[in-house]
């Protein structure tokens, strides 16, 4: 029974095909521009590491400017901060980070030196973010604490540098000091980049990753965001390191409510000492942030795609208006068959489902014409993002290709509920009359 | 005019109308908010920087090793940077405007009052400024190579003077900016900086910055093994002078790479590319959206003139001419679009509400909403323009038939 009414929608198409293509296309367009948005706002807005999102957490410290009103704590730790928090935290898994960046001269004379963007981090920073290894490994908290010269490279890094081999135990050097490969990525560039927001959550992967220690002790150059509120007693290294500036991404991860409990405490206890000194006077709303209460906070989700997805809302609510009004037309317009059908002997019952089926089958072709057109505005975006941004995250997946079709009849069905209830209870009299 | 008879008759229809002005609210909510966002955007990205954009570009160059003598080295690139024929003069500078990233602090009239700091960029730069960046000088003097102070980073800060842009000087002086000339002004650390001169304009690297107009110019090259130079070309040689400039720094004999060889068109399209992303994508919505409402407009009044294909002949053999035929349905659809775009009015204002509470965009402007209802009713009637031509052409006989 199913199938002959989907033959009867389908001839029911062809009896009327500019105003049914006009519905196929009209649900096609509001749900493929939907789907576009939803899938820039289910990849930016969704949880980027779900299965432990609740575990990480990032710290918020109380800093404050008494002089600027309005003063927003910066999202970073200072650093006597961070090195603190290192030694308290040593029970769990936890990492201080930061950018930086170098020159690289490659071994042997094929290739000419070049810039590199690297991370400094704690060595549990791999096993946290469960950052997919190659070849090799990562450090230890020992590395960590002598300031071993080693790195891991990115898959990209270690595809230029040598060819994409096993390159651990060979040497690179980075602004003149040499570092050991002790391992290699798999590919991974997490959108949103969510263990370091502050240059946005579309950014680049690093390519080079060494133990944070290195930075502080001055061998790189540090990068990436610094915010101060008290000028550094003067311009050593040293002055920048004790100053009031927030440089440092800290993760920690707590396994379960009592360790996060106890973390918690020891935070306070930390605040409260440092505001005895006269620092953090500016009480924070909460200082433990797992990773989408992170995202949340640095608003991580861009105001565009927010605003778009109102807008896209709108424009499928105009699309399924349409389609209310020509599905109208359409069912009215074929009065008399359902009269013929009614007379010999259908029931207000297989009318209803005869009459969804068809409303389901025009959805169905919106849908799949539909995931075209999300294709063709997802590619178009690529374009327009332009070369130096990572686009490989704006994919159709299968979560979106289901929303997509099941979207497009469950809207095509409901639009057309109220046509259909028209349909099933038309006057057959009035219509075989005029026959 | 026959509006009685046709209000009668679209009460008879009360769903077809509620579905077409509905429609007609929604695409003018989503297309006026939609224009208003582009033109908002729109004007942020034709903000000028003050600098010659079309002839500018620049590169950077990296030193390493212990070789490696910037200070001797940026002389070098320098001079043989400005004899370049086609060069109009080049300057270092720690940032590009309009790239996004600089560095900034802020400023104020009295030393050791934090509350009263005024933010600004800073553009640590030489005494060739002026024509590199295209400035113009509207108080004060130049900086002198004398001035250009030479440190590594962790060496004591001692550069003494300052050039501000014009919205600076009125930020500290908003009676008159003339004022600040020949002023010490304080940093944070309370270190002091003379105004010797004043530009007419000047943005800072970060466009979404709330004091983008806020800029201080000062002489000092930061040695630090890395070296940005800002060059400004006679018109037409830029492409030509941005391959040469990097083929000579790169052959000069020093253990360096270079990168970022851009012009500042580019920089600024690198820059705005979300903005202007935004801005294609709500064009296609556009688009879109008119031609989904105009076919929804065309598609139910062709139902509707269907439906009353009789009626029609029948008032055609009683009489009426063709042209009041079509009247008839323009008047209709006026009706009905008249009802749409006044609902569309007040969803407009709403939706805008909307987003100046949550995304802090500026109120829109009043001619919003009423160009916006004026072009809805003129698409309306152009939709309808169609279906009742062809409800005029049917002929009066049709009354005589029985379908």
């Amino acid at each position: 029974m199913f199938m002959y009414y989907v033959r009867l929608a389908a001839l029911s198409y062809r009896r009327n095909p500019i105003l049914s293509s006009l519905m196929v296309l009209a649900v096609a367009v509001g749900v493929g521009a939907y789907m576009v948005v939803f899938t820039l706002n289910y990849v930016l807005g969704g949880d980027p590491i779900p299965h432990k999102s609740d575990q990480l957490y990032h710290i918020q410290f109380d800093y404050g400017d008494p002089d600027v009103a309005d003063f927003e704590p910066p999202p970073q730790l200072a650093y006597r901060d961070a090195i603190t928090m290192l030694e308290q935290s040593s029970d769990f898994r936890r990492a201080a980070t930061s950018k930086f960046v170098a020159i690289l001269e490659p071994p042997g004379n094929d290739l000419r030196p070049f810039f590199v963007n690297g991370r400094g981090s704690s060595a549990d920073f791999f096993a946290m973010f469960d950052v997919p290894f190659q070849y090799g490994n990562g450090w230890d908290r020992a590395a960590d604490d002598g300031q071993r010269q080693v790195v891991v490279l990115s898959q990209e890094l270690n595809e230029r540098l040598f060819g994409g081999a096993d390159s651990v135990g060979e040497t690179i050097n980075m602004d003149g000091h040499v570092f050991t490969v002790i391992g290699v990525l798999d590919y991974w560039e997490p959108t949103p980049k969510f263990y370091d927001v502050n240059n946005g959550p579309i950014d680049t992967g690093e390519e080079a990753y060494i133990p944070w220690s290195l930075i502080a002790g001055q061998q790189l150059r540090r990068s990436g965001n610094t915010n101060c509120w008290a000028a550094p007693e003067n311009s050593s290294f040293e002055a920048f390191l004790n100053a009031e500036c927030a440089w440092v991404q800290f993760w920690v991860e707590l396994p379960d409510s009592q360790s996060f409990d106890r973390y918690q405490t020891m935070v306070d206890n930390y605040v409260a000492e440092q505001r005895d000194f006269g620092r953090m006077q500016f009480p924070v709303e909460k200082r433990l942030y797992d990773v989408n209460e992170w995202m949340v906070y640095n608003e991580v989700q861009p105001d565009e795609t927010r605003i778009l997805s109102a807008l896209a809302a709108m424009l499928l609510a105009v699309c399924l208006l349409n389609t209310v009004g020509l599905l109208l037309s359409k069912f009215l317009g074929k009065s008399g068959e359902i009269g013929v059908r009614q007379a010999l002997g259908a029931g207000k019952g297989s009318l209803f489902i005869q009459h969804t089926i068809e409303a389901g089958f025009i959805g169905a072709l919106g849908g799949v014409l539909g995931l075209g057109v999300a294709a063709i505005g997802l590619e178009g975006i690529k374009i327009l993002l332009g070369p130096e941004a990572p686009t490989q995250w704006i994919t159709i997946n299968v979560t979106v290709i289901a929303t997509t079709i099941l979207l497009a009849i469950a809207s095509t069905i409901i639009a057309g509920l109220y046509p259909i209830w028209r349909a099933c209870n038309i006057n057959p009299a009035i219509h075989l009359k005029t026959q | 005019m026959e509006l009685g008879p046709i209000t009668r008759a679209l009460l008879r229809n009360k769903l077809g109308v509620i579905l077409i002005a509905l429609q007609i609210a929604f695409t003018m909510t989503v297309i006026v908010n939609a224009v208003y966002i582009i033109n908002d955007r729109a004007a942020n990205m034709a903000r000028p920087s003050g600098l010659d954009e079309a002839n500018t570009f620049h590169i950077s160059s990296i030193g390493y090793g212990n070789s490696f003598n910037e200070s001797v080295v940026v002389d070098e690139d320098l001079n043989m940077i400005r004899q370049l024929p086609g060069v109009i003069d080049a300057t270092v500078t720690n940032a590009i405007p309009v790239s996004g990233s600089g560095s900034s602090s802020g400023y104020g009239l009295e030393p050791g009052r934090r509350d009263t700091l005024v933010p600004a960029a800073i553009y640590r730069v030489d005494e060739h400024v002026l024509e590199a960046m295209d400035l113009d000088l509207v108080a004060g003097v130049p900086f002198t190579a004398q001035q250009i102070v030479r440190r590594t980073p962790t060496e004591e800060r001692q550069v003494t003077e300052t050039i501000l842009s014009q919205a600076m000087a009125e930020s500290l002086y908003p009676d008159d900016w003339r004022q600040a000339l020949n002023q010490n002004i304080y940093g944070p650390d309370g270190s002091a900086l003379r105004v010797v001169g004043i530009v007419d304009r000047l943005q800072a690297p970060w466009p979404t910055f709330t004091y983008v107009e806020n800029s201080m110019l000062t002489p000092e090259i930061t040695l630090d093994n890395s070296t940005t130079y800002l060059v400004r070309t006679e018109p037409g040689y830029r492409d030509e002078l941005m391959v040469e400039v990097e083929e000579r720094l790169a052959t000069a004999p020093h253990q360096r790479i270079l990168r970022n060889n851009q012009s500042l068109e580019y920089t600024r399209t690198e820059s705005y590319r979300i903005d202007s992303l935004m801005t294609t994508i709500l064009k296609v919505v556009i688009g879109t959206l008119m031609f989904i409402t105009a076919m929804g407009i065309v598609g139910l009044a062709v139902f509707s003139i269907n439906r009353r294909r009789k009626q029609i002949g029948t008032r055609r053999a009683l009489g009426a001419t063709r042209f009041s035929i079509l009247r008839y349905f323009m008047t209709e659809n006026l009706i009905i679009s008249a009802a749409g775009v006044t609902l569309g009015a007040i969803m407009t204002v709403g939706f805008n509400m909307f987003l100046v509470q949550t995304f802090n965009m500026p109120r829109i402007d009043w001619f919003y909403a009423p160009i916006g209802m004026l072009a809805l009713l003129l698409l309306g009637q152009l939709a309808v323009i169609g279906p009742a031509r062809s409800a005029a052409a049917i002929t009066p006989a049709l009354a005589t038939r029985s379908v």
